[in-house]
Formats: C-alpha cells, sequence, structure tokens
C-alpha cells in the first residue's frame, strides 16, 4: 500500500494552510496532484503542502491537561487583565 | 496499552468518555475510546465508504449514453465527487487503526455491506434523475445529522461531504423536472424512474426503529442523532411535494396527508425485499461486487507501477545528493 498522506491547503493567499485530510499516493508529487483532484475541485485552494503522515510527531491527548494546564491561571497574559481609567479609549 | 488497564480503572474511563460525548466534546482518534465505539465507528464509516464507492457503478453505466455534453459533464462531476466521498470516508475511517487494504478486503470479500440501494439496475436515463433526486437527497437526509457526530474525523469529512451533496439532488430533480415537460414518453420514463426507485430510496434509512439492532447505543454515544423512521418521514415529507410539483406520482395508494401530525402518512415498505437485498439476492448484487472486484485487478499494474517509479525517483535524488 502507499504511503499514507496528510494534506495542507491554502485557502486564498494572505491565509495559513490547514489541514484538510489525508490520502494515499506514491510518492510525494502524486500526493499533490490527487489533493488537488480531491480536495480542490470547486477552486478550495491556491496552494498545497503534503507531508508524509509518518513524519507528523503530536502531543499525546493522555498528557493533554498537565500539558496545557500552566496557561490556564496566567490570566496576565490578556489585555481584559488590567484595569484602566474610562478616559483611555483605545489601547 | 489496553491490557495495562486494570479493572478499576475502565469503568472510570468509560464514564468520563460518556460525559465528554454528553458535552458534546468531539473524540479525536488518539484519545481513549471504548473499543465497542471504536468498532461501530469502523463498521459504519466503512459501509459508508463502501457505499459512496460502489454508488459510482450505476451512474457510470450512463456516463457514455448521457443525452448531451451538458448532461454528461455532470454525471461525471458527480460520479467524480461520489469517489472524492469515499476517499474522505476511507481516510476518516483509517485513523481508528484499520488499514486502507484490510477495508477493500473486507469489501471484495462480501464481508463488509454497502448501501442495498446501488444493488438496483439504471435501465433508462431517467434513473439518473432519480438517482439523484431520491438517493443522493435521502443520503442527505441522513448525512446532516453525522455533521455533528461525536468522533471528529467522521463528523469533518461529513461536512465535506454534505457541502458537495446538494448539487447532486438538485441536478437529478432538473433532470426529472425536465422529462415531465417533455413528450409523452419522456414523462412516463420519469414516472417509471421514481416508481422503481421510491420504495428502495425509503429503505435506504434502514429497518424500522423496533428492528434497528445499534440505534440506541449510537445514539448515546452520538454517532447517530435520529432514529431511521424519523429521518425516513422526513424525507417522505419534504419529497411529496417535490414530486407533485412536476406532475408526478408518488407509488403508494395509502400516501395521505395527516393534518393532525402535519406530516404524510404512507404505505407498508416492503421488509422482504429489503431483507432479501441485504442478504445479497437483490437485482445486482453480484454484478456490483465482480465490477469493484475487476476493476481493482485491473488497477493493479498501474499501482505497482507507480509505487517503481517512485521508488527509482527517490533513488535518484539520494545518489544525486551523495555525488554533490
Ligand atoms: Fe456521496
Ligand atoms: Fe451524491
Amino acid at each position: 500500500m502507499w504511503p499514507l498522506f496528510e494534506i495542507f491547503i491554502r485557502a486564498k493567499n494572505g491565509l495559513d494552510h490547514k489541514h484538510v485530510g489525508s490520502l494515499h499516493a506514491a510518492d510525494a508529487q502524486m500526493a499533490i496532484e490527487n489533493a488537488r483532484d480531491v480536495y480542490t475541485r470547486r477552486l478550495e485552494g491556491v496552494s498545497i503542502w503534503v507531508v508524509e503522515s509518518k513524519h507528523i510527531t503530536a502531543s499525546d491527548p493522555k498528557d493533554a491537561d498537565p500539558f496545557f494546564k500552566p496557561a490556564e491561571d496566567k490570566i496576565y497574559r490578556h489585555p481584559t487583565f488590567y484595569d484602566l481609567p474610562d478616559e483611555v479609549k483605545h489601547m | 496499552m489496553e491490557t495495562l488497564l486494570t479493572a478499576f480503572q475502565l469503568p472510570d474511563l468509560e464514564s468520563r468518555f460518556q460525559a465528554r460525548i454528553d458535552a458534546e466534546d468531539k473524540i479525536e482518534p488518539k484519545d481513549w475510546m471504548p473499543e465497542e465505539y471504536r468498532k461501530t465507528l469502523i463498521r459504519q464509516i466503512s459501509q459508508h465508504a463502501h457505499s459512496e464507492v460502489v454508488g459510482m457503478l450505476p451512474e457510470g453505466n450512463w456516463v457514455t449514453r448521457a443525452p448531451s455534453l451538458k448532461r454528461k459533464a455532470v454525471l461525471l462531476a458527480k460520479i467524480q465527487d461520489e469517489a472524492g466521498h469515499g476517499l474522505y470516508l476511507y481516510s476518516a475511517c483509517e485513523t481508528l487503526g484499520v488499514s486502507r487494504d484490510q477495508l477493500i478486503d473486507e469489501l471484495h470479500s462480501g464481508k463488509a455491506k454497502y448501501s442495498s440501494i446501488f444493488n438496483y439496475p439504471t435501465l433508462n436515463w431517467a434513473d439518473i434523475g432519480a438517482i439523484g433526486w431520491l438517493v443522493d437527497g435521502a443520503a442527505i437526509m441522513n448525512q446532516i445529522p453525522l455533521c455533528r457526530a461525536s468522533f471528529g474525523p467522521y463528523s469533518r469529512a461529513m461536512i465535506r461531504v454534505c457541502k458537495e451533496e446538494s448539487f447532486h439532488q438538485r441536478q437529478g430533480y432538473e433532470i426529472m423536472l425536465t422529462l415531465s415537460k417533455g413528450s409523452k414518453e419522456q414523462k412516463a420514463m420519469a414516472q417509471d424512474a421514481l416508481n422503481r426507485w421510491w420504495w428502495p430510496s425509503l429503505m435506504m434509512f434502514g429497518p424500522s426503529d423496533q428492528d434497528s439492532k445499534h440505534s440506541a447505543q449510537s445514539m448515546k454515544w452520538k454517532i447517530k442523532r435520529f432514529s431511521n423512521d424519523e429521518l425516513r418521514q422526513r424525507f417522505v415529507d419534504m419529497t411529496v411535494p417535490q414530486a407533485e410539483l412536476i406532475g408526478l406520482k408518488v407509488p403508494d395508494d395509502q400516501l395521505k396527508w395527516n393534518e393532525e401530525r402535519r406530516s404524510y402518512d404512507f404505505g407498508e415498505i416492503p421488509w422482504d425485499e429489503f431483507w432479501n437485498v441485504v442478504n445479497g439476492n437483490g437485482p445486482c448484487n453480484k454484478k456490483r461486487l465482480a465490477d469493484r472486484v475487476n476493476a481493482h485487478n485491473e488497477g493493479k499494474w498501474v499501482r505497482e507501477a507507480a509505487e517503481a517509479f517512485a521508488k527509482k525517483q527517490a533513488q535518484r535524488t539520494d545518489s544525486k545528493l551523495k555525488s554533490n
């Protein structure tokens, strides 16, 4: 069986490439051509990235809690944390 | 990993899993999930993928005989979409830990099921209209709630599918509309197609609720959101006025508007026929499977050649890098 590729598509210039799905192909070039036929039949993209699925390293969902928790109590990273006088209109 | 869980941990994991489902959280492939949930999804998503792929066959029958170049281009585009739907769904299914080869083997050996509707023949051009209107129409009715299925990859695949489906139904209805405005013979063709496809389309929603094996658990897991009978009723209510609008008669003597229920009452579905086709004895079961197996076998050398070519290219880049 051909290897699995993950497909990323930029919907229009100025936007990020976004993961849209995956497909099997003999090589990266074929993955790009097949991705065009499968994921952009209605002009959904202007650019395609493909990467073999085995090259993706992902964070472990089992550790998601402790892994992302440290950001939870740092509310001072958000602008709403700071009380300023009303006279300061836009900041 | 599963074997390391103690008997104490399992109920805990299961209740946390159900709590996530109840909170409308999506489950992703690497999250813990009950084995039955995984199995149910593999069965349902693969059946769905097989249906998209086998579903190309009855329509493919008319590509070379479409009545105009425009109709031919439209039909080809629709069939190409169905191939894409098959791919989205196979990919979603593979995230659950089955291989594509395994899924295809199960289809080809007859172990896996696909929607029985595709075991009926497409006898004339009007059948292409009836399929788009009724079969894709029924499929959409089933698929829209699946966009909210609790398993992320399935839900995302269904959102993509649903976006593409509405053109399928509209082009089919337009074929029926055109025929119904045509000559007496053309109108008769449209009526004949409706007569043959009506009941099989109603059967697409699956057995009636009291005979549906997997329904309750699937609802609890939010894979399914509405029962078979609910969706079937909605389809009837939506489709009957569409038939009337183009002067066609739904082939059901018991069909009647029920003011109290604000819904149509309709006749008994021929369940014997349904089970007969499910069990392999429909008019085209053997041909459909044989056609799939042939197509796969005949494409073998192409897949092998592409693989050999890719290997050669990779070696070339390798040796170029070394010589530089
Ligand atoms: Fe489809
Ligand atoms: Fe379709």
